[in-house]
């Protein structure tokens, strides 16, 4: 029988892995599907037998949860560049996948209504022209006439990236693992990792919650926020944690508004999908004396209905009139640094961390599936790895800090 | 005339995408909304949720019993952002309401959804 090309609760899992991607997220598919095109005509061969397992069902997390958008409008020169790449990908990606994946290249359009959020966009805008991405500054005028329906009587200076775009985060995930699954991998589903425990021979015994126990060579943490617990069993502590993120879509509008718009100074940010829904979500610091979250927390609150209707009405007074449709949460996966973590864990070589995106990590999964694949099978570094090292942390070297981390 | 059947009229789901669904592997209400996005639309599943249910009753791939529906996403009524703009910001929600055998609003079941 033709293996269920979406994953299944009954894909069959070989006892011997050369490689098991915990998390069937975005991060976990692309680089299965990576592998998978990197094989060739052999298939996912190249690397042997690959396997992704999940704990519930595929865009479960903070995959299917997340905003869709996709910028090279950072603070820092590294992940410009990365997301440049991200963002070519995504423009043959469609294609290559057989999914609409609903990509609009609209651009990302950030206003800044105070000194310090002026002086941050002309900062960033000269590191986008070092790398030779298109931003450019634009007067409140300019901004307005991009976006007519904005008020911008507060708006000292925006600055405008034309290729930033949105996507519909679903299909991503689907396209992914329907052309994994086409290359050789087996995905299965509902099936959770109890137990990592490492082997004699090296790599690991796993213990799965069906019972089954099969060995891997290697394995990929790609569980995002939900990483912190298979860490935590085998001793490893990195200081990322789960954060509660809220967002909603509203009813569905006629097309009417290009860019996806972030006030930099309250974080909130909206954008129209191409299903014409407006999709926002602001930043929404933790009430004074909550301790930070150790496990995965979801929920909607009326709190951050409030306060997103407050500073979106502020920016777009025509939303007044406009009714939320549905409203959901997913979490950040925060990173001291903003930096992500990614490669072999410390004391651990065989476990290879994929998590830490910090909110961030559906825009660059299409880049970083690909560098990983190339890593995992051709030993290729890429620059941003050596930036994202796990053990940065415990040896003490010097953190750059990202400033553009929104919602 | 097209010979389309839409199952989900907001999000314009067709019958087809949801066979499609169902030879791609996907055996579950919150799958299939997922891959399709129906139920997604102004009428929140009412209209649509009902026709996946039986299609995957019908071909015996769930119990009717253990059939689940979707997480309903709040709000309950729409609301226009005006007026949820004149709440004012506590700092915490106020707790749901006692003598209660719903769970709290707050609730996310797609955390317990395994099979």
């Amino acid at each position: 029988m033709k293996p269920a090309s979406m994953g299944s609760p009954r894909a069959e899992l070989a006892d011997e892995l050369d490689l098991l991607i915990v998390g069937g997220g975005v991060m976990g598919l692309s680089l299965a599907y990576n592998l998978t095109k990197l094989g060739g005509k052999r298939g996912a061969s190249r690397l042997g037998k690959v396997a992704v397992v999940e704990r519930s069902y595929l865009v479960s997390g903070a995959s299917g949860r997340n905003g869709g958008g996709l910028r090279m409008q950072w603070g820092d020169a590294g992940n410009v560049a990365l997301m440049r790449e991200s963002i070519e990908l995504c423009r043959h990606l469609a294609q290559e996948l057989g999914i609409n994946l609903w990509f609009r290249q609209g651009g990302y359009l950030f206003l800044a209504r105070t000194e310090s959020g002026e002086r941050r966009l002309h900062r960033n805008v000269a590191v986008h022209e070092r790398v030779g991405a298109p931003t450019r500054l634009l007067a409140a005028r300019e901004a307005l006439e991009l976006v007519p329906q904005l008020d911008v009587s507060e708006v000292r200076v925006a600055a405008y990236n034309p290729e930033d775009g949105v996507v519909f985060p679903w299909p991503f995930v689907w396209g992914y693992a329907d052309r994994a699954v086409a290359g050789g991998v087996a995905i299965r589903t509902h099936t959770a990792v109890e137990a990592l425990i490492p082997s004699d021979r090296g790599g690991y015994e796993v213990g799965l919650s069906t019972g089954e126990r099969v060995w891997a060579r290697r394995v990929v943490n790609a569980t995002g926020a939900w990483s912190v617990g298979l860490n935590r069993d085998l001793g490893i502590e990195l200081p990322n944690h789960p954060h509660r993120h809220e967002i909603l879509s509203s009813e569905p509008l006629k097309p009417f508004l290009d860019p996806l718009v972030v006030d930099l100074e309250t974080g909130l940010y909206f954008s129209q999908s191409t299903r014409g829904e407006i999709v926002t979500g602001i930043t929404l610091p933790d009430p004074p004396g909550a301790p930070a979250d150790t496990d995965v927390r979801l929920g909607s609150s009326l709190r951050f209905l409030s306060n997103v209707s407050r500073a979106l009405i502020r920016v777009l007074p025509i939303a007044r009139h406009l009714k939320p449709l549905r409203q959901w949460s997913g979490p950040y996966d925060l990173s001291p640094d903003g930096d992500a973590m990614v490669g072999p864990s410390p004391d651990h070589p065989d476990l290879i961390q994929v998590c830490g995106f910090t909110g961030h990590g559906f825009m660059m999964a299409p880049a970083v599936g690909r560098l990983l694949a190339r890593w995992l099978v051709r030993e290729q570094t890429h620059p941003m790895l050596e930036r994202w090292d796990p053990c940065r942390f415990r040896d003490g070297r010097e953190l750059r800090r990202e400033d553009m981390i929104i919602g | 005339m097209s010979d389309r059947v839409f199952l989900c009229r907001c999000e314009d789901v067709t019958m087809s995408e949801l066979e499609h669904a169902i030879a791609a592997g996907l055996e579950t209400i919150e799958e299939i909304k997922r891959y399709t996005g129906f139920g997604t639309g102004p009428c929140q599943g009412k209209e649509c949720m009902q026709t996946v249910a039986m299609a995957l009753v019908r071909r015996e791939l769930v119990r009717p019993e253990a059939l689940r529906p979707f997480t309903a996403r709040p709000p309950t009524e729409p609301v226009t952002f005006g007026a949820l703009a004149s709440v004012p910001d506590p700092f915490a929600d106020p707790p749901p309401p006692l003598a209660d055998d719903d769970p709290a609003p707050d609730s996310d079941n797609d955390s317990e959804d395994a099979p």
